[in-house]
């Protein structure tokens, strides 16, 4: 780890539109181990709200307890964030949102937060499909209590403490498409290429937005026999890289026609699948399922954007939510009276 | 035979089995008692079932105006033949039985004390009504119809009520009447009516009941008003007995009430959650954001919410819960009444925790506590529990009406807005500026680079960073400690009432009795009935935790104090033994925890038997025997 961060910026350091600097969406220094994916993922998270230029204070960021949930602290200092209880992060996100429809909300949690203690949780998070970004820092391992094995690990891979998981591994990616989720994901900490416009198509989506992103744990999970590790997921990446545009930018595109799929999410965004990868169509979710399970038959992660719905009602709607935030409706709005009282006593004699 | 006999002064109790509509029709019966101005206290006594096991429904009917149970039944109405045997047993020597007589009574069901009313219920709707279905509800309807003929109720009142509750449903309306005039014209036929217990409501003796036109209604009813009037726009919940109807009338009249006119949207949202952790986590988010929120649970509910309690306690979130109360542990009798999450919310979740709660009485005090809680939440930045039970919160209660200041103003606590954060010099969240223990706080979104801070169940220093620091942790939990003193000037004080005159007492002790919630009605009785016996206790009703100065006060000044609650460890005793700077031996429990609410009678028995008054002196007040 790090004990100090420069405050010292490039005086020409590039501007989004509203006049920020990648800078401005920093957080505090983080806390984590030297070369933890973690940090990859903070950093993806800052570049990406920078290239979509989201004013940081619109941003309320929430996570559980763990390694992956100490995240928020270092990035978007600007931002309000809430570090919950292990496990429960999805109901406070629930509340949150349903609170202030207008706040963009983005949940960091990690595969013993998700996949364990908040597995009920999360479940019905995708169910109600909340309007979120919801991030999984998956290196299937418990870091802050020192390596034990997550319900994500997979079968066989082997801990820092040489013992071979004897557990089928969680998959959090074909459960959340399996569970409705409108948007499902999958990418590696060290792939920012594809990391970044993901995060950034997650946020654009209306609905909830998964994205279970292989961490790899440097201390507890990056040896030999390790399925998580740096090693071995880089030789076994089958990623699909993809390019995320925002509606303002579409002009500037210099994609061909015919060299990429394109998806058009509901604010105008546009996602860009490149047709190199492989032959893949995200709007179908037996697809989806049938390349997931493949691709963990043959031992490789499948990264990219595996399943998208851009029909998909959020819970605002299904809860037929007013267009105002609730929590800044006043008195006039919530409060009936003395009036309708008295009438109500009337009907209670 | 001597035949219990009273005028407005009785209990009735009916004996059904459930699943077969007799609740509406003994409510039917009930209303129409507090229609005519007589003071009437109906209970549900049911189990955890759907259908077909033993229910009951116990009508007090009271001139003084006691609400609370009196203990002891005059007259038994009964339709179970499962628990026939020991309802007839429980009745009052001169007290009366009705019941259907389709079928013979067996003979070891004869008791010479009693006076038996048969009326085959069963035989006239067969030979009535066609459908089966109106020949099984219908039978109760005709024992309210004979009921109104031998107590002397309105049957007007009766036939308005049964007009009232099937507006729109027309074809219901003349099938009931007839019923309803059958029983009546059954028991004048083949009865002496009136019985010698009756209604005569030119002579009731309850001014205060009259005059405050009183309403009936249950306090989860109310609790959920109170909800809607006090600003609550976020409701997480899970279902569980007592409390799911509080978020059931919250949703009826939300939709009701809460509907944007111009675009038909809702200003509420209702999230049946996947379980209470998730009902509470909703309530945290929410109110995170600066919505008002709240959820309603009971005991396994309230275990589960304890994680979350310790956060918002120590992330200092406002957060309402509205605890209605039944018999633990565990399961327990969940359809039961009882007072027995007190310390369990009182010190709800790990670490040094403690929370404010509220002690609601009445389905007022029900609408208006809600209210309340809302804004001590929001201005002690901290959970707030209302602590109502199921005899409140599932049964009718006379009640004085709701009331609404319209000039009411929400009490949204310490929050920075934008405009604030740009004119304060410096913020931390946890300064404690104003030195009582209460620190600004500002909402997700606020402002552009002002006010955001990290809300967390860390440890942290006054600028909201973490920190693992010994003297950092002290002074914050210090901290929160005087913001509970200060939450002594905010909640609601108790109540304490002149004691009642006694000519000559019969001891020199300074009496005193505490007690709270559904306690409240049938000790006020107790200790009158005590009164009239030569014992003079001076009362003190608690409505709020962490205790007021004066009940401090309240034990000093008395030689023996009795703390009057329903559950088995005295938990309000060892709540007050805890916080209060009092001798425990000054602290006498009266105690019930059967799961049915307790009596005047079984108050006025233990306080007896505390002071060693011989029980051969006393001459029981009700029912009076002719």
């Amino acid at each position: 780890m790090s004990y100090y961060k420069p405050k010292f910026q490039h005086p020409k350091l590039p501007k989004n539109e509203l006049g920020y600097t990648v800078a401005d969406y920093d957080g505090a220094v983080s806390t984590l181990c030297a070369g933890c994916g973690h940090d990859s993922i903070s950093g993806a998270i800052r570049n990406a709200c920078f290239l979509s230029a989201i004013p940081p204070h619109r941003i309320a960021k929430l996570s559980g307890i763990g390694c992956s949930s100490k995240m928020p602290t270092y990035f978007l200092g600007k931002s309000h964030g809430f570090n919950s209880v292990h496990g429960r992060m999805p109901s406070v996100a629930t509340g949150a949102s349903v609170a202030n429809r207008d706040l963009i909300y983005l949940g960091v949690s990690g595969d013993g937060d998700t996949a364990s203690i908040g597995m009920g949780q999360f479940v019905h998070l995708i169910r109600r499909n909340v309007n979120m970004t919801y991030i999984v820092a998956n290196n299937g391992c418990y870091g802050l209590t020192k390596g034990q094995d997550s319900a994500t690990a997979d079968l066989g891979s082997v801990g820092k403490y040489g013992v071979k998981n004897p557990f089928d591994g969680i998959d959090l990616a074909s459960l959340a498409v399996l569970q409705g989720a409108s948007f499902v994901a999958r990418s590696f900490s060290g792939d920012k290429e594809q990391l970044e416009p993901l995060i950034r198509a997650a946020m654009a989506h209306r609905g909830f937005a998964f994205i279970d992103v292989v961490s790899p744990c440097v201390t507890f999970a990056n040896n030999v026999g390790s399925t998580r590790s740096y090693a071995a997921t880089r030789d076994n990446l089958d990623a699909m890289p993809i390019d995320f545009v925002p509606m303002r930018e579409e002009i500037r595109t210099q994609y061909k026609e015919g060299s990429s799929q394109t998806v058009t999410l509901h604010d105008g965004s546009i996602i860009h699948l490149h047709k190199a990868s492989r032959k893949y169509k995200p709007d179908s979710r037996e697809d989806a399922l049938m390349a997931l399970q493949t691709a963990n038959r043959t031992g490789k992660v499948l990264t990219g954007l595996l399943y998208l719905d851009t029909d998909s009602q959020d819970l605002n709607h299904t809860l037929a939510l007013a267009t105002k935030p609730l929590n800044s409706l006043g008195k006039d709005e919530l409060c009936p009276g003395s009036r309708v009282l008295k009438s109500i006593n009337e009907g209670l004699r | 035979m001597k035949q219990i006999k009273g005028i407005n002064d009785f209990v009735v109790k009916f004996a059904n089995v459930n699943g077969t509509g007799s609740a509406s029709a003994n409510h039917l019966f009930a209303k129409a008692i507090f229609r005519m101005g007589v003071p009437v206290s109906p209970r549900n006594i049911f189990p955890s079932n759907i259908q077909g096991l033993p229910t009951w429904y116990e009508v007090r009917v009271s001139a003084k105006g006691y609400l609370g149970r009196r203990g002891g039944v005059d007259l038994m109405l009964c339709v179970n033949p499962q628990t026939m045997e020991d309802d007839i047993a429980s009745i009052a020597p001169g007290g009366y039985f009705v019941y259907d007589s389709t079928r013979p009574l067996a003979p070891h069901l004869k008791r010479d004390d009693i006076s038996y009313f048969g009326i085959p219920l069963t035989a006239m709707c067969m030979r009535e009504f066609k459908v089966a279905r109106l020949q099984q509800l219908l039978k109760n309807v005709v024992y309210v119809g004979a009921l109104a003929a031998l107590l002397d109720v309105d049957f007007s009142i009766l036939k308005d009520l049964l007009n009232d509750q099937f507006k729109g449903k027309e074809k219901l309306i003349l099938p009931n009447v007839h019923a309803l005039e059958m029983g009546y014209q059954f028991a004048q036929d083949n009865f002496s009516c009136p019985l010698p217990i009756r209604l005569d409501s030119s002579v009731i003796d309850a001014p205060h009941i009259r005059e405050s036109k009183h309403i009936l209604m249950n306090g989860n009813t109310a609790a959920a008003l109170g909800a809607i009037y006090g600003g609550a726009t976020v409701a997480a919940w899970y279902p569980i007995t007592p409390s799911t109807s509080v978020v059931d009338a919250f949703s009826k009249y939300a939709e009701r009430m809460r509907i944007d006119a111009g675009t038909g949207k809702r200003n509420f949202a209702i999230i049946q959650a996947e379980d209470e952790l998730a009902a509470m986590g909703i309530v945290v988010g929410a109110s995170w954001n600066g919505a008002r929120a709240f959820t309603a649970t009971s005991g396994p509910g309230l275990s589960l919410m304890s994680e979350f309690l310790g956060l918002a306690y120590f992330a200092e979130l406002p957060v309402v819960l509205i605890d209605v109360q039944r018999s633990g542990p565990s399961t327990g009798m969940p359809t039961r009444s009882q007072q027995s999450d007190i310390l369990a919310a009182a010190y709800a979740s790990h670490g040094d925790t403690k929370h404010v709660l509220l002690f609601p009485a009445t389905p007022r005090e029900c609408f208006d506590m809600t209210v309340q809680a809302f804004d001590l939440a929001e201005q002690l930045q901290t959970p707030v529990i209302m602590m109502s039970d199921l005899d409140l919160g599932m049964n009718d209660w006379m009640s004085p009406p709701l009331e609404w200041d319209d000039d009411y103003e929400m009490s949204r606590g310490k929050v920075l807005d934008a405009e604030a954060l740009d004119e304060a010099e410096s913020w931390g969240r946890y300064q404690d500026v104003d030195g009582d223990g209460i620190c600004y706080r500002t909402l997700p979104g606020a402002h552009p680079d002002k006010g955001a801070f990290f809300t967390r169940g860390s440890s942290k220093n006054e600028m909201a960073i973490y920190s693992e620091k010994g003297e950092d942790y002290v002074r914050n939990v210090d901290r929160l400690l005087r913001k509970f003193e200060t939450a002594k000037s905010y909640v609601p004080e108790p109540k304490v009432h002149d004691p009642i005159p006694v000519k000559k007492p019969k001891t020199k002790l300074k009496l005193g009795a505490l007690f709270f919630g559904t306690s409240a009605s049938p000790s006020y009785e107790a200790v009158e009935i005590l009164a009239e016996e030569g014992y003079p206790i001076d009362v003190m009703r608690i409505r709020a935790f962490p205790f007021h100065k004066r009940l401090d006060a309240f034990v000093h000044d008395h030689d023996m104090v009795f703390v009057i609650e329903q559950n088995r460890d005295g938990q309000m005793r060892q709540l007050i033994m805890n916080e209060c700077h009092i001798a425990p031996d000054k602290l006498t429990s009266v105690l019930n925890y059967s799961g049915t609410p307790i009596t005047a009678r079984t108050i006025a028995r233990q306080i007896r038997q505390a002071l060693n008054v011989d029980s051969a002196d006393i001459v029981e007040l009700h029912p009076e025997i002719a």
